[in-house]
Parts: C-alpha cells; sequence; structure tokens
C-alpha cells in the first residue's frame, strides 16, 4: 500500500486524508493542511510512521481524541482497520466521540457496574431531543444580570482608580511631560475583579427526568453570559458538555449536548460520578476556588458512603457548594433521603431547585453573601 | 513553507533524538518529530501533558542541543505586555526630565528601555529559545496577545517603532492543560502531547538522572509509580517525583533500612497530598512488593 503515497498525485491522499478528520469533527485549519504537506515531504517519507506523527503534530487532534484519529489513519492509509484488543476495547468511547466536539468523559469503571446492580439494569443509553420549549422570564433574567450579580474575585489585573495601593507611573509620566516635568499628583491602580468560575453539575437520570431539559436550558444560558464556567452531566456516565454548550444558538447547542450525553433518564449513581470527576486532575481543578453547583434530587442508588466522601473531596475544593434539590420546597427544608441527610453537613446550602425560576434567584444571590 | 537552515546537522528526527539524548533527554519518536518539524518549519512547539513529564526539561534540551540561551518566560494569571515584553523605566524617565532642566532630551531612549524575556529573544532570536511556560496559567487576554506575537514574530512599540526578528525564533510553549487553549494558538503551532513514558524509557531517564540508584531500584520504583498513575489520586507521581523517589530509596538503604521498607518510608516523595496517602495506605505493601518483585 505504501507505493500509492509515492505517486506523484501524492498530495491528494494527505489532502482527502484532513477532509476524512474534518468529517469526523477535528476542527483542522488551511494553514494546518499546509504544514502537514510540508511536514510530510521534510520527513521523507520514509514509513508510514512518518506521514502518522507528522499528522499528529501538524494536525494537532486532542489528545482524548487519539484514539480515532489512528483509527481514521488506518482506515485511510492502510485500507482497514488494525483489529487490536486495545481499538475493540473503546469501540464504544470512539462511536460517542465521533458524534460530536467534547468527548472526554471518563467512563465510570467496571467495579460501578458491579456495585450497582439495580443502576446497570435501568442504564438506558438514549439520546434524547429537545423540543422547542419558550425560554421564561427567568432565563432572560439571568443573561441579563449574570455579569453583574453572580460572585466575583479579586483578579490580577489592574484598572485605573481614584483611590489604590500601587501608584499608576506609566499615567502619571504621561502627566509629569504635559506639565513641564512637574509631579502633580501621583496616578493610582486597583485590582479589577473578574468573575469567580463556575462549575455546574447536573443530574440527567430517570428520577429528575422532569427538570433535565430546563436545567440544560440554564445551562446554556449562563454559558453564553460568563466565560468562566464548566458544565457536566451525569447519571450513571459524567460527560462534559462545556463545549456543546458555547455554540451560540440554543437549539444547535443542547442538540449538539443531546448526542454527547448518552445516559439521559437512566439510573443515578451520583457518588460514583463525582468520584469519576475528581479522579481527573483537570477536573478536579475545575472545582478549586470555584462556585460549584450541583442540582440533583441526591436520590442515589449506589453506596452513600461513597457519595458522602466525594461530596467532602469537593466541598474542600470549592469556594461554595450548593446543593440544589426539587425536593425542596421551602426555605425550612429538611432532608429526608438517606444520601441527603449524609451530605446536608458537607455542603453550604441546600436549596429548592425544583424550578428555573428558584435556580436562577439562588445563583444570583450568591454574590451578594459571604463565603462561609 | 521556508525551511530553517540553522539547524546543520540535524536532518531528521532520528538525529534529533540522538543530540537530544547527548543533552540527557530521553524523547520518544513523537516528541522528536515534533521538535523537528518546529525546528524546520520554523513554527512555534506546543507541549502539552500532564505536570512532571519533562515539558519545561525538553525545552532546555532543545537549547542545549541548539547551543543557544533559553529565555524562560513564566506565566500566570494577570502577566501582561509589561511583565512580557518590555516596560519602560519611570523613575529614571522622571529623573531625566527634572535634571535635563531646559534642554530637550529623549525620553524614549534605548537606556530607559527594561527588556522583557519576549522583546529580548525577538531581538535575539538567532542566539536564544524562547521557553513560554505553563501558559495555562495566563488568562485569555495574555494568549489572545500571543497570538498576535506568535504569527507576526514582531513587537511594536509605540514610541520607537516596530521590532522585527531577524530570522524566526525558536518559541516552545507548554500547557498543564488546566484549561483548553484557544484552538487559533494549537493552530500555529506544532504539537504535540506528552505522555507518560513507558517503563522501559522511564527507568533508563531515572538511572540517567540520578546515577547513584541501582537498575534493580529503577525498575521497582518505575513499577510503582506506574501503578500508582492507574488508581484515581488528586496528584499522579510524574517522572521528577519516580526520580526522587529512586534516590531517596537508595539513601535509605544505604543508611542501613531494608528495602521494602526503605520504599515505603521514602513514600512522601512520590505521593504529596494527604488524601491520596490515606487512600493508598490500605494497598502500600502489597503495591511495593509487587512492584519489586
Amino acid at each position: 500500500m505504501s507505493e500509492q503515497i509515492q505517486l506523484p498525485r501524492a498530495a491528494r491522499v494527505f489532502i482527502s486524508f484532513v477532509a476524512l478528520l474534518r468529517a469526523n469533527g477535528f476542527a483542522v485549519a488551511p494553514e494546518q493542511t499546509t504544514a502537514f504537506l510540508a511536514a510530510v515531504e521534510l520527513l521523507g517519507p520514509r514509513s508510514l510512521d512518518h506521514i502518522r506523527r507528522a499528522g499528529l503534530a501538524t494536525l494537532a487532534p486532542p489528545p482524548e481524541r487519539l484514539a480515532t484519529y489512528h483509527r481514521l489513519f488506518d482506515i485511510h492509509f492502510i485500507g482497514h482497520e488494525q483489529l487490536t484488543a486495545e481499538g475493540a476495547e473503546d469501540d464504544e468511547i470512539v462511536r460517542l466521540q465521533e458524534e460530536g466536539g467534547g468527548d472526554e468523559e471518563p467512563l465510570l469503571g467496571e467495579e460501578a457496574n458491579d456495585s450497582g446492580l439495580i443502576a446497570t439494569r435501568s442504564e438506558a443509553l438514549v439520546e434524547r431531543r429537545f423540543g422547542q420549549g419558550t425560554s421564561g422570564d427567568a432565563l432572560r433574567r439571568l443573561s441579563r444580570e449574570a455579569r453583574s450579580r453572580l460572585p466575583r474575585r479579586r483578579g490580577y489585573r489592574h484598572r485605573r482608580a481614584r483611590r489604590g495601593p500601587w501608584s499608576d507611573l506609566r499615567r502619571t509620566l504621561r502627566e509629569t511631560v504635559r506639565n513641564d516635568g512637574e509631579i502633580l499628583h501621583l496616578a493610582r491602580l486597583k485590582r479589577r475583579t473578574r468573575l469567580r468560575r463556575m462549575l455546574l453539575l447536573i443530574d440527567v437520570s430517570g428520577s429528575m427526568k422532569a427538570r433535565t431539559e430546563e436545567n440544560m436550558r440554564l445551562a446554556h444560558t449562563l454559558v453564553q453570559a460568563t466565560a468562566n464556567i464548566e458544565v457536566f452531566t451525569f447519571g450513571t456516565r459524567l460527560t462534559r458538555v462545556t463545549r456543546a454548550l458555547r455554540l451560540k444558538r440554543r437549539e444547535q447547542a443542547l442538540d449538539a449536548a443531546s448526542h454527547l450525553v448518552s445516559d439521559w433518564d437512566g439510573g443515578t449513581r451520583i457518588g460514583d460520578a463525582l468520584q469519576a470527576f475528581l479522579a481527573v486532575p483537570r477536573f478536579a481543578g475545575y472545582a478549586r476556588g470555584a462556585v460549584v453547583v450541583v442540582i440533583s434530587d441526591g436520590l442515589e442508588r449506589g453506596d452513600p458512603a461513597g457519595l458522602r466522601d466525594a461530596v467532602a473531596k469537593l466541598s474542600r475544593r470549592a469556594w461554595r457548594l450548593s446543593w440544589l434539590t426539587p425536593l425542596a420546597t421551602g426555605p425550612g427544608f429538611v432532608p429526608r433521603t438517606e444520601a441527603l441527610i449524609a451530605i446536608a453537613p458537607l455542603v453550604d446550602e441546600m436549596v429548592a431547585g425544583g424550578s428555573i425560576a428558584a435556580v436562577v434567584s439562588h445563583l444570583l444571590s450568591l454574590g451578594s453573601r459571604k463565603a462561609a | 513553507m521556508a525551511v530553517r537552515s540553522n539547524i546543520v546537522g540535524i536532518d531528521s528526527p532520528e538525529a534529533l533524538e540522538t543530540a537530544l539524548r547527548a543533552a540527557y533527554y530521553l524523547a520518544d519518536e513523537g516528541l522528536a518529530t515534533a521538535a523537528y518539524l518546529a525546528l524546520a518549519l520554523g513554527k512555534p512547539l506546543l507541549l502539552e501533558g500532564a505536570p512532571g513529564v519533562g515539558k519545561t526539561e525538553a525545552a532546555k534540551a532543545i537549547a542545549a542541543v541548539l547551543c543557544r540561551r533559553l529565555i524562560r518566560l513564566q506565566c500566570y494569571e494577570g502577566i501582561d505586555a509589561a511583565a512580557a515584553l518590555y516596560e519602560w523605566n519611570y523613575p529614571r524617565q522622571m529623573l531625566a526630565i527634572r535634571q535635563a532642566g531646559d534642554e530637550s532630551i529623549d525620553i524614549y531612549g534605548e537606556t530607559f528601555l527594561i527588556e522583557r524575556p519576549m522583546l529580548a529573544a525577538l531581538r535575539n532570536a538567532d542566539s536564544t529559545v524562547l521557553l513560554i511556560d505553563e501558559i495555562d496559567r495566563a488568562d485569555q487576554e495574555f494568549e489572545a496577545f500571543l497570538l498576535e506575537f506568535l504569527s507576526d514574530f514582531q513587537i511594536s512599540i509605540p514610541e520607537r517603532g516596530t521590532v522585527r526578528a531577524a530570522e524566526r525564533p525558536v518559541v516552545v510553549l507548554t500547557s498543564n492543560r488546566t484549561r483548553d487553549l484557544h484552538e487559533a494558538l494549537r493552530r500555529r503551532c506544532v504539537y504535540h502531547w506528552i505522555d507518560y513514558p513507558t517503563a522501559e524509557r522511564e527507568a533508563r531517564i531515572v538511572m540517567m538522572r540520578a546515577s547513584s540508584v541501582a537498575e534493580s531500584t529503577a525498575r521497582a520504583v518505575v513499577a510503582a509509580v506506574g501503578k500508582l498513575r492507574r488508581e484515581p489520586l488528586t496528584k499522579a507521581p510524574g517522572i521528577a517525583e519516580a526520580v526522587d523517589w529512586a534516590e531517596a530509596a537508595t539513601v535509605l538503604h544505604q543508611g542501613g533500612a531494608r528495602w521494602p521498607d526503605a520504599f515505603k518510608r521514602s513514600i512522601g516523595l512520590a505521593l504529596k497530598d494527604e488524601e491520596d496517602l490515606r487512600f493508598i495506605a490500605p494497598r502500600l505493601d502489597a503495591l511495593i512488593a509487587e512492584a519489586a518483585a
């Protein structure tokens, strides 16, 4: 097969490989294609591995999609898939990955499946279509007020101020030059504030079915309104949907998210999902110093001890941890289920999450309270 | 696309790999290819990977191979042009204005300019390697600013005009991937994801970095570290931790401790998180015995 790439019209085969990558959701820019061709030429290429590595270096497939890249490469250049044990193993992941852009979901371990038989049986891998619901006043209020009312922290950039701890020498010098070298007053600087990072964890299991669609809409509004936010969904799996929700048009974004998440309306293993979240250092880092909001009814079918442990870890990392549950209806909510009783002392607050209006007003009130 | 002429003697990824080995850096084929392509195509090299897999070391080794000075710019939140590019020496300018009296004076002369890493690298493009370390720590504003620098390799100083590089500088960027970098940044660079090395290669790295460590010790440590990396830990041990652990265990052993005990007592150099230590404690004995076998 390797003679094929030595043909005079050899460039075509590389360009069609780029096209194949694009068709599978890899973002490849024209300048990367040019660099790819230059790299292949530079390397000889003396073997297929040279081409493979040139592609890796110049087309920059994201690390979590490397398996897909290698599969596509084999299909395109070798003409068949190398049926290695490894390839067969992550077949499931690959299938999911090819459907969307942001596809970093650590599947829960096999042990988790063994321990929660009930959950496994009800693990329904389905795709969910979102209807064309009307956006409520609450969401409009959220996108309008998010930037001004969500919690802020002091940033590390400076801005001009009448009073502040630093002097702005640049501005002072300019004024001095204007005044024939006389320093009349020292301009000051102070630290700018920026929005605190948010982490939204949404329960999409069967017991939350009625709320899921609205919660995803809320997540989309939040992602659009603030830049510094990460959104994950969990049920029997954990899925990062932040990238899908960055799409501006809501229907498009929710559609992309619905392809990504495969455990809509299935069972719940909150403890395992949160443990899986914390086990990826990159993800766990998102929670550090962040406003963490979990929207879940806390109907745990797994082990409450595992859940308590995970929530404790999450709470230590977070600036503030809110647990919004549709079971809570008023201010004097007392948790009744085993799981919620276990985690109640660990979270900063457990409040009503039964309607979008309630969630929005809680989110917008976070900024005006002091950290616990 | 212009191919650089200044990497004399290094005409293939394999040659670069050999040269890197002479600079005490064991690169795998992927990294050698990416680094070679970056040098040959005159593009920046973007290295991503978990903490402690040797991203910064790679940049240092590349500088050593090219016999160039390494200029390091450590990124942090809020880093701005004044810290990365150039700044005027304001107190000195003010003093100069006062001293000059009625005479005219150019307060934007070279003597008042403070060179920061990016400007220094640009002015000495033929003798330096610019390392922009942990770019994921900088904020989006700086990333956007960096994009401009990496596409044109020029800096404009309003008071003095534009500074251009005589040739394309060698730039290495590293990221721990604590956040997604902008697509445009990845696009402009030659990209390589550094993974943890294979056990075989890691054992060689440990022996190269710590010469006092015996081969059997290195293999045992690498096997144990490999097992630890598969656990759901807050902070998985990197290569540097493996080297430290092997060295510490060797020191304890020379001091009279028995082998499994020497490993166990120096675990603090591999796992540096209380939660992780507690999580692994019940199985530590078995894990070490298994690795040492």
